[in-house]
């Protein structure tokens, strides 16, 4: 899961109430066998980029300007299906409230070979 | 069926994966049998198949599921007068739940009871009734969500044959009058063990395949690990429970590295160490610690878990008192699965074989071959003792197990005695051994490469 908040449509953080609510369901994809790994991302402040183009790889303080797309945290889960991993997303989204517009894009691993 | 057809219909089927456990679990408490509770959850299933696809999955999937099922039941008994009566106080309690329980489908029941049913539902399709076949077939099929033609496919059998072991192993349960119920206290470890059994044995189908020519059999691993991480989060009081989730995270970390890109089997010395997931070997680290956190918390005198305060349940109290009282001063000792862990921690924490901390591995054998006195072990132990003090010391052991006729028919009593004639430069007798092995072994990919063995010593 790669977790995008639309966050000029979105509340700046969550609120009490959905740290609760996700906090429950991350607890039953634990519980589920389900969840590998998950995590928020820091401010964009904080983050630095690395770019590569033209052979040159530069590093710019802050995101890369030209981004529309901004990555607010991810969900390493471990399925049988790209359904399960899809149902499990839609609760993920669900627990969200009405305040909140965010894409999650469900995305599989590559497996190594 | 068009595609949009399609897609909804496995949209549905996703969340009955899901939910079927729980589902199942709280049925067969209300109706008291377990082939009767499935039947009304596959209802469950065709009304949501029925229902979502124009209304949408509801808010809590779970809970209609569980909803329509009840209602099920009460329309059965209602319709049958044979079920009215034998199962006439559920019919009483059903025809009161759906009166209060009528409109919108959805009301969500109390986490701690859902949970001991599903751990009742672990301990029934684990139970010593049924033959381990159909221990393993009924586990997969109620607690790990998988079709009766998945789990054929997986075990490389006719779906028929399948079907047949779920069908006996649900009608022994009830000619057996097996009770929907948690273990009592005597009977807690013998019954776990079982359990643990179940979830190893289909670990390791999945690792190291009997039967077809493939190593491997991922899917099958990963659906054990799941259970095990269910098993997990159901018992956190219960050492080996994590012993066991760590052994398998650590055994999954090297699936990727096990099989060559032409699907012949790599040993764990030749592996390339850069293709072990590092994330389920860190997750192996992490079960193993609770696994050690739990084996003192349970030989402490007045140990009271953190998870047993949150966890209200009356039953999860009752459990974790029982699993107190069950750890006596000789269990303190690391289980054999927290031992066969802290092993694959061992290999995991090398960077290159060479790097392999043998001294600490044999001692561990040791530990669980003091537990677990099986030939199996023993031959382990030898490899290690042979790392550790030389191909000498190994062959010794290894010797002794050819000279009891220990494991007539395993192909790795050969195979390790070969690799131990190697490193004493008997490079004739190696291949004799490798190609003995090679006649021995069950799986194609395994038989390839101790073949390779065996020609590159002249022999075969």
């Amino acid at each position: 899961m790669v977790i995008k908040p639309d966050f000029a449509n979105s509340p700046a953080g969550p609120d009490e109430e959905l740290m609760t609510a996700m906090g429950e369901l991350l607890s039953e994809m634990t519980k589920a066998g389900v969840l590998l790994d998950t995590g928020g991302l820091g401010p964009m402040e904080q983050s630095s980029t690395v770019r590569r183009s033209g052979g040159k790889t530069t590093v710019h303080d802050g995101p890369f300007t030209e981004a529309k797309e901004i990555v607010g945290g991810f969900a390493l889960l471990q399925v049988g299906s790209r359904e399960e991993a899809v149902e499990w997303t839609r609760r993920f989204a669900d627990v969200h409230g009405d305040e909140w517009t965010l894409d999650v894009e469900v995305r599989p691993v590559m497996e190594a070979s | 069926m068009d595609e949009a057809d399609e897609r909804a219909r496995r949209a549905v089927e996703a969340v009955w994966r899901i939910e079927a456990p729980r589902l199942v679990a709280g049925l067969t408490r209300l109706v008291g049998d377990l082939g009767l509770a499935e039947d009304l959850a596959q209802d469950a299933l065709v009304a949501a198949l029925e229902q979502w696809p124009d209304d949408g999955v509801p808010h809590n999937p779970g809970a209609w599921l569980m909803t329509v099922g009840k209602r099920r039941a009460v329309d059965l008994i209602r319709r049958d007068q044979n079920y009215a009566r034998k199962l006439e106080q559920v019919a009483r309690d059903l025809e009161t739940a759906e009166q209060t329980a009528e409109g919108e489908p959805g009301q969500a029941a109390d986490a701690p009871e859902i949970e001991d049913d599903l751990l009742r539902l672990v301990f029934i399709a684990c139970h010593p009734v049924l033959t381990p076949q159909a221990r393993t077939a009924l586990t997969l099929r109620l607690l790990g969500g998988l079709t009766t033609a998945e789990i054929a496919r997986a075990y490389l059998v006719p779906e028929a044959t399948i079907a047949q072991r779920i069908v006996r192993a649900k009608r022994t349960l009830a000619e057996r009058e097996v009770p929907f119920e948690l273990p009592e206290r005597q009977e807690l470890a013998e019954r776990l063990a079982s359990v643990l059994e179940v979830i190893y044995l289909i670990f390791n189908e999945g690792y190291t395949a009997t039967a077809g020519e493939a190593w491997v059999r991922p899917a099958l691993c990963e659906d054990a690990v799941r259970l095990a991480r269910v098993l997990a989060g159901l018992m956190p009081g219960e050492s080996e429970v994590h012993g066991l989730v760590a052994l398998l995270e650590l055994q999954s970390s090297r699936l990727g590295a096990r099989t060559a890109a032409d699907g012949t089997a790599v040993l764990l010395g030749d592996q390339d160490r850069g293709r072990w997931n590092r994330m389920f070997i860190l997750r192996g680290f992490a079960a193993l610690a609770r696994s050690d956190a739990a084996r003192k918390e349970a030989a402490a005198p007045h140990g009271s878990s953190r998870s047993d305060e949150v966890r209200k349940g009356r039953a999860a109290q009752a459990r974790a008192a029982q699993a107190r009282a069950a750890a006596s001063a000789s269990e303190r000792a690391p289980g054999p699965y927290a031992l066969q862990a802290a092993i694959a921690a061992a290999h995991a924490r090398a960077l290159t074989a060479e790097e392999t901390d043998w001294r600490t591995i044999a001692r561990l054998y040791d530990a669980l071959a003091a537990q677990l006195p099986t030939p199996v072990v023993e031959l382990n132990r030898a490899v290690a003792v042979s790392r550790a003090d030389g191909p000498g010391a190994g062959l010794a052991l290894v010797d002794r197990l050819v000279a009891a006729d220990a494991l007539p028919h395993y192909h790795l009593l050969p195979a390790v005695r070969a690799d131990l004639l190697v490193r004493l430069g008997r490079a004739d007798e190696a291949g004799t051994e490798y190609l003995r092995a090679a006649e021995l072994a069950g799986n194609g990919a395994e038989r390839t490469l101790l073949l390779e063995r065996a020609r590159t010593l002249g022999a075969g």
